[in-house]
């Protein structure tokens, strides 16, 4: 064992450049993932904010008999996705309506007649705050013989739903683009080692090393550069989130476990470009 | 120990390299395989220590039939065999006593068995002075010893030499032959691959003659012949 990270060790002094690059390029790769993963996770939390919120509202028509409203609220609490039911009178709507609209004094004080409907503020269970499930409850909704009008904030739901994807979509493609950069490169950097080091492997093999043995090396080299790669991408990464926090918009960064798990993936990944290119070379010696 | 029955040799541009070689190396011998250049030397060591397997016919070493061999079997079965070569094959980078180390680290032995054994194949082989030494700072025939030390350091039951004096000039062949004699005296067997008739007729070992891949001669069978007519 100790042979073995004597020679992962050795092979860093023997092509440092080639080595810089294996772990620059395993670095962009994991730093392009993280990024886009980071922009998920800001993503995701804002969306969970913005959902908190999520609710449809039904307006009522004009001279709904207090009987049906009340059948109404059994009937729509009764929905699978349906958390609770506000009835908003036409009272209680203006008198919203003057407190947050402070403005327009005036114009409420001048009002003949309450122009404002009443509602029923329809909120859902967590889970069902989807566009999907938004837009069914609000189908349902406007089935009532009493429904004046229905509203919902679907649309921008849905969209920053596709943008979450989106990000994740282009961080994994182009996270792919880069990781398969570094698997060729990781691949040649083993290639190149594995020529220079021909003459002492021949010489393993007839005094008896096993195949394990003489791959020890090539596989903790490549999973050290891996591991190198995933603290590299991990400084970019912050340094990117502290800039972009303190210019533009506040977001969270990774937590120990998150960031772990990134220098646990470039490990893997280092490991597994070498398992896949030493297999090969080695044959050739 | 070491078996060869009707073994065929044929590389993949139908280079037949060895034919219907058949012989038995019984244990502590020693043997020469003598011939030209081209006459198969190298590839029946190449068969013994599994480098190459027979096309046809039946390898045997020390139990092991090499054709059936499993890639585990094959640094088990080198590790009891010692091999040497004309060129050497040092590692450049190494010290002597490095070079011989090596042999032990890659097949995990303790490092605290490791120092004891080095010195003591070194002081075999006449070179504890220059364990320190790097390869170029050493002659041809002290490489060639340090070579043979590293061979030995597993304890073979059978050390394969391939033209090991073919580099060296005569005082330092007569130097290593001395060696590989007093290493065979000790109970390991040696097949010396190598073309100096000279060296042959020194000794009165067995001699097995390879012509175009066949055995012409061998003098084995040939003393057995003369019993059987006398």
């Amino acid at each position: 064992m100790s042979l073995a990270v004597r020679e992962a060790l050795l092979s860093f002094r023997r092509t440092p450049a080639l080595s810089l690059l294996s772990i620059t390029t395993i670095a962009f790769a994991l730093f392009v993932v993280s990024l886009f993963a980071l922009v998920a996770l800001n993503l995701r939390a804002a969306l969970a904010d913005v959902e908190e919120r999520v609710e449809v509202v039904l307006y009522l028509r004009r001279g709904t008999p207090l009987e049906a409203v009340t059948v109404a609220i059994d009937d729509i609490l009764a929905f699978p996705e349906v958390a609770d039911v506000v009835y908003v009178t036409e009272e209680t709507a203006l008198a919203r309506a003057r407190e947050e609209l402070r403005e327009f004094q005036d114009v409420f004080d001048d009002l003949q007649a309450n122009p404002l409907p009443a509602s029923f503020e329809i909120r859902l269970k967590p889970g069902f705050r989807t566009g999907r499930h938004v837009e069914a409850v609000a189908e349902r909704a406007a089935g009532f013989r009493f429904a004046e009008d229905v509203r919902y904030g679907g649309d921008w739901i849905a969209k920053l739903d596709r943008l979450r994807s989106i990000a994740g979509a282009m961080g994994l493609l182009i996270g792919a683009a880069f990781g398969l950069a570094s698997v060729i490169i990781i691949g040649t950097t083993i290639r190149m080692t594995v020529m220079q080091r021909s003459r002492e492997i021949a010489i393993m093999r007839l005094v008896g090393a096993t195949t394990g043995f003489i791959r020890l090396p090539f596989l903790l080299e490549g999973a050290l550069k891996g591991a190198l790669g995933g603290l590299v991408a991990l400084a970019l990464s912050f340094g990117t989130y502290a800039v972009v926090s303190q210019l533009l918009i506040r977001g969270r960064f990774f937590t120990a476990g998150e960031a772990a798990l990134l220098v646990v993936f470039g490990t893997a990944f280092g490991l597994t470009a070498s398992v896949v290119s030493v297999g090969r070379h080695l044959r050739d010696v | 120990m070491i078996k060869f029955a009707k073994v065929f040799k044929a590389y993949p541009k139908g280079v037949l390299a060895l034919r219907d070689i058949t012989f038995h190396l019984s244990k502590g011998e020693f043997a020469f395989l003598t011939g030209h250049s081209g006459a198969g030397k190298s590839t029946v060591l190449r068969l013994i220590y599994a480098e190459d397997i027979p096309t046809e016919g039946d390898v045997r070493v020390s139990g092991y039939a090499t054709r059936s061999l499993t890639p585990r079997d094959v640094p088990r079965l080198r590790r009891r065999l010692g091999i040497v070569f004309q060129d050497f094959r040092l590692l450049e980078h190494r010290t002597a006593e490095e070079n011989v180390a090596f042999a032990l680290e890659v097949t995990g032995t303790r490092r605290s068995v490791i120092g004891p054994k080095v010195a003591r194949v070194l002081a075999q082989v006449g070179l504890a002075a220059k364990a320190r030494a790097y390869p170029h700072e050493l002659s041809g025939g002290e490489q060639q010893r340090v070579a043979i030390a590293r061979a030995l350091v597993n304890d073979p039951f059978v050390l394969l030499a391939d033209e090991p004096t073919g580099n060296l000039d005569e005082r330092a062949t007569r130097g290593v032959f001395q060696l590989l004699r007093d290493i065979n005296a000790n109970g390991t067997a040696v097949v010396m691959a190598t073309h100096d008739l000279d060296l042959v007729r020194q000794a009165s070992y067995r001699t097995i003659e390879l012509q175009d891949g066949a055995i012409v001669y061998d003098s084995a069978a040939d003393a057995a012949g003369a019993e059987e007519a006398s």
